[in-house]
């Protein structure tokens, strides 16, 4: 009880500081609606997407980037925000002090999971708001979708905060921390069907990328926010929903036991 | 002095690191409500031996006992009963005096009263103020804040008032004292002699990974190294003696000369000049071969 407790307390200090730091809030908060601006202004002019033969139907370039961008804004909030932060409070000796305190290794986890939920919730409240009200995307209706929603994106974020948790550990330094996992979801988010189509891939990179858990992500949020029509030009001509939440089932189990045990206050000599 | 009394007990303590021997089999205790000041050098080994009775890190060999725990297997609960001051922090500080102490004290099972702390270390101005914007000398005094907030049995302050100005270090002392009146157990690394004589009851000096001398505090050095020391000028040159009776050597040089020496000085030997005499005596062995070694290179030329 007092594990949960102390987790919560981290999770209010936690939050706090997120929003006092320019840098994380322009990289990792706002960067998906300032990407999906960009996209939706550039395309406007291009025309629909998935339209018919004949040019009718399909959908504005707004509405076909709003599950990639809330994919992307899943693995931002989880990936790049928790594993430049950790390793940054390794370096700057936050840890260390943490470390010298009575407070469970669970409750700093806790703390730093309810920081990524709040964020990453309070991002994708305003990604919808400025989709529906900026660039008039018409949101679903369907209470099914959202179920599906809702289920893809708590098992998203609690995957990418693991992972999160576990690639701390990479950087050498909190100097070299966003150099080290930077590139690395940039190059899932370019692979994964955030900023470019994903069945315009080659083969071979689709497969490269369905290792990886973001392509399920955004997989999984296409089917709630894009018409099921567009399911034809997935890999398997369907959602898969059934195998997005295996594949990030499997990745959220890596993450937690790689999270658990290779966890350190300090580098021990 | 029982062994449960002691809240520290160190035997024989060693940290290896590749072929470079940190600590060279110290030991030590520090009984319950005593005040210790482990002096030395840069790289002496003082920061090494706290980080092993902090538990951060793990010893090579030797026995070490903090709280009546092995540090190296210490839980929560021992934790909760230790105040860390570390030797130095760089955290961003997006937090404020106040939000960062409060934080802090929710951590401790029976932390101290915030504000109280905020105003013992003289940051009450301060508390609305985001650590980063503080100086160099304020944030030190956050660390020390944070180090008592939760009430510690055992404090344990790594050069604790490096940066601070004069002013702001006899205020510290005198929140050091308070703690020790509270019957806090201390354990304190510093560079300042005056601090240690200051505020230690006993010090224990170490160099070259090893302790080479520990007692009380007016007790430390070789038998003769407090003896005071008369010393003058004449005619040939700069004269000095050491002597128990300074007094009736000043007079006798007077009735012998019939004039005013120059340069008259009475020295007692302050912690600074004995702690220096044992450093330098120390590294004065080091760098001539021990007999050993020098017994061995003749037996291998022999060879």
């Amino acid at each position: 009880m007092n594990t949960i407790a102390l987790g919560l307390s981290r999770a209010r200090y936690e939050t706090r500081v997120y929003f006092r730091q320019g840098d994380t809030v322009f990289f990792t908060f706002l960067f998906p609606i300032v990407m999906l601006t960009i996209f939706s202004v550039a395309f406007s002019a291009a025309g629909n997407f998935g339209t018919n033969p004949d040019g009718s139907g399909g959908i504005s370039a707004a509405a076909f980037y709003v599950p990639g961008m809330i994919a992307a804004g899943i693995l931002l909030s989880g990936v790049q925000n928790l594993a430049v932060d950790i390793a940054v409070e390794r370096g700057d000796g936050t840890l260390k002090r943490l470390g010298g305190t009575p407070l469970p290794v669970v409750s700093y986890f806790i703390g730093k999971i309810g920081q990524v939920l709040i964020t990453s919730l309070a991002q994708i409240a305003l990604l919808l708001l400025i989709a529906r009200f900026a660039f008039n995307v018409a949101l679903p209706t369907d209470g099914g979708k959202w179920l599906t929603f809702v289920w893809v994106y708590l098992l998203g974020i609690m995957t990418s905060a693991v992972l999160g948790i576990a690639l701390s550990r990479i950087p050498r330094s909190g100097k070299s921390a966003t150099a080290v996992i930077i590139p690395i979801v940039l190059v899932l988010q370019f692979i994964s069907g955030v900023y470019l189509q994903f069945s315009q891939l080659p083969t071979w990179l689709q497969n490269v990328a369905s290792v990886f858990p973001l392509k399920w992500m955004a997989q999984g949020m296409r089917s709630v926010f894009l018409p099921d029509s567009f399911s034809r030009v997935e890999q398997n001509g369907s959602w898969d929903l059934g195998l997005v939440a295996l594949v990030l089932a499997i990745w959220l189990v890596v993450g937690l036991v790689a999270a658990r045990f290779t966890f350190r206050w300090i580098r021990k000599d | 002095m029982t062994s449960s009394e002691a809240h520290i007990s160190v035997r024989d303590l060693r940290k290896q690191y590749g072929s470079f021997t940190a600590v060279d089999g110290v030991s030590f205790d520090i009984e319950r409500g005593e005040t210790f000041a482990l002096l030395g050098p840069n790289g002496a080994g003082k920061s090494t031996t706290i980080e092993i009775l902090e538990g951060y890190r793990d010893r090579s060999g030797g026995e070490a006992s903090v709280l009546g725990v092995d540090p190296q297997h210490g839980g929560l609960d021992w934790k909760a009963r230790l105040g860390i001051v570390l030797q130095s922090s760089g955290e961003s500080g997006n937090v404020t005096v106040k939000e960062q102490l409060a934080h802090f004290a929710g951590l401790y099972p029976n932390s101290r009263d915030v504000d109280e702390v905020i105003a013992a270390v003289g940051l009450t101005e301060k508390a609305k103020t985001r650590i980063k914007s503080l100086s160099g000398g304020q944030r030190r005094r956050v660390d020390v804040a944070l180090g008592v907030i939760g009430r510690p049995e055992l404090l344990f302050l790594d050069e604790p008032t490096t940066g601070f100005d004069p002013e702001a270090r006899r205020e510290f002392w005198e929140l050091i004292r308070s703690l020790k009146r509270e019957g806090t157990t201390i354990l304190l690394t510093t560079h300042y002699l005056d601090e240690a004589a200051q505020l230690g009851d006993r010090a224990g000096v170490i160099a070259g990974g090893r302790l080479i001398d520990i007692g009380r505090i007016d007790e430390i050095g070789a038998a003769d190294a407090r003896t005071p020391v008369v010393r003058w000028h004449d005619q040939n040159g700069l004269h000095e003696e050491r002597t128990t009776e300074p007094a009736r050597v000043v007079a006798q040089l007077y009735a012998a000369t019939g004039a005013e020496p120059s340069g008259l000085e009475v020295i007692r030997p302050s912690l600074e000049d004995i702690y220096l005499g044992l450093v330098g005596a120390h590294l004065r062995e080091e760098s001539t071969p021990s007999g050993e070694a020098a017994t061995e290179a003749q037996s291998k030329e022999l060879a």
